[in-house]
């Protein structure tokens, strides 16, 4: 073998980066979400794996049918109940603990949803 | 017909995905076992290619000069082009792998009326290769979300960087739209240019079109589908801990993602994707042109073989060369006394003035 004095160190630090992912968690303890569900629900708008799946694109339909086109305010769950259109009057009258709900999943996966550039985290004496 | 088998073979692949995700067992297959395989075929292969590369002597200064190379102290080098120290060729590798040089001194050869030949600058594939190639970066290092935990510190800036455009419910990355952009332009150059598709194998089509095929099912993961991203993290964190396991539901798109790039690691030793490693060991660029500084042995020399000096060798051979008519620089010095045979060959006597 010949360089070796320069190719074993190359390799060595190309091994290094393609494991970075193991050398980086290892002894590490990991944060899977934990969350604190309603107690007083047990079901949601839509079935869990749709909310967890898609939870976002519902929020942004809302929005964009409420504030661009009017629509209505409040909707229907294949159940039969009623729930209002809103994040903060919606989703966060149950899920009103946004650090053991939202946060844990977003923290978790590095999203940084812009929800909370304009609404307010509710406190639990408002609701 | 060649892109086609290329074709076909992504499209099999994608198929082969979508068809074991759904069979018991399957999803373990290629969640778990897959990528482990996947991934150490990759590092394996790599580093086999690398070692049998560097078994491969170099004796000589072969470096692919571009510039005016060191001379007289009134002319100028060009230190970049045609280095002769080993700073010098730092510089010129740091550039080729970081800027593509060799790329961006694309030329393009047209004919024009008269007819004349005119060659001009064409700067398209230095363009499209160099964000292909940073996009993938980025968007690897964005991967780095799925695999660390706590999240790197580099990941939350690369993603508000890569979507600040903030489109959409899931923001859209520009990375991901850009690779896509450029591979296609990578892949129809091949196509259209009847010159580069002569040449073109389906080793040439295969890697752009699963690059095409990985960049398509992310997008389609990521916007269109959606996948159960906690899901996922958790079966990726899982692989780099080596506890791996498939909790909740995930979507049939992620397998395929998931696929498609562990052929690609798969492939990737075996494939021109080495260039990744075969730029730095490509002795036309690491070398330093400085022949005329240093002597260079061929390192390999038998000891044993002694040099042999072209007056050695015709002192050896002198006499049969004269025999077989070929020329010598030093005749043979004449036998002691025989006239008779200088009489009977006069085109010997025409010779001797000439010695």
């Amino acid at each position: 073998m010949y360089g070796s004095g320069r190719i074993i160190p190359a390799l060595i630090i190309f091994v290094g980066l393609m494991t970075f992912p193991i050398w980086y968690n290892a002894g590490k303890a990991q944060q899977p979400p934990e969350l604190v569900l309603p107690s007083e629900y047990s079901e949601c708008v839509r079935d869990t794996q749709f909310m967890r799946e898609s939870h976002m694109v519902l929020l942004h339909e809302w929005r964009d049918d409420i504030l661009r086109k009017s629509g209505p305010r409040s909707g229907v769950t294949a159940s039969g109940m009623q729930y209002e259109r809103s994040l903060q009057k919606g989703c966060m009258s149950c899920h009103y603990d946004k650090k053991n709900f939202c946060d844990q999943c977003h923290d978790y996966t590095a999203v940084v949803p812009d929800c909370w550039a304009c609404h307010l985290e509710p406190t639990k004496e408002a609701i | 017909m060649r892109v086609l088998k290329a074709f076909i073979a992504v499209v099999a692949l994608v198929l082969v995905a979508l068809v074991v995700a759904q069979v018991p067992g399957g999803q373990s297959l290629l969640g778990i076992v897959l990528p482990y395989l996947a991934f150490a075929i990759f590092l394996g292969g790599f580093i086999y290619r690398v070692m049998y590369w560097a078994k491969s002597p170099v004796p000589f200064r072969i470096p692919t000069t571009c510039g005016q190379e060191s001379s007289l102290s009134f002319i100028k080098q060009n230190k970049l082009d045609c280095p002769t120290t080993k700073t010098q060729v730092v510089g010129r590798m740091l550039l080729e792998v970081l800027l593509f040089r060799s790329l961006f001194r694309n030329t393009r050869a047209s004919i024009h009326d008269g007819p004349k030949l005119a060659y001009g600058s064409n700067k398209w594939l230095w363009l499209f290769a160099i964000l292909f190639h940073y996009s993938f970066l980025v968007i690897i290092l964005r991967h780095m979300r799925l695999f660390t935990d706590p999240i790197a510190g580099f990941v939350p800036m690369l993603e508000f960087g890569d979507g600040f455009l903030e489109v959409g419910a899931t923001t859209i990355y520009q990375s991901s739209f850009i690779l896509l952009a450029a591979v296609t332009f990578l892949f129809l150059r091949r196509v259209l240019r009847p010159y580069l598709r002569y040449i073109s194998l389906p080793a040439d089509y295969f890697p752009l079109l699963l690059i095409f095929g990985i960049g398509v099912s992310g997008i389609l993961m990521r916007h269109v589908f959606r996948v159960d991203i906690v899901s996922v993290k958790e079966l990726t964190m899982g692989l780099v801990t080596f506890s791996p396991s498939i909790e909740g539901q995930i979507g049939a798109i992620f397998f395929v993602h998931l696929f498609l790039v562990c052929v690609l690691l798969a492939y990737f030793p075996f494939s021109k994707l080495m260039h990744l490693g075969g730029v730095f060991m490509s002795p036309t660029r690491n070398m330093a042109n400085n022949s005329r500084m240093v002597r260079h042995e061929n390192p390999w020399n038998d000891p044993n073989i002694k040099p042999h000096s072209y007056a050695a060798y015709e002192d050896e051979f002198r006499e049969f060369m004269v025999d077989a008519g070929l020329p010598v620089e030093k005749e043979p010095e004449p036998a002691p006394a025989e006239p008779e045979v200088e009489e009977a060959a006069p085109a010997d006597a025409e010779e001797k003035p000439k010695a």
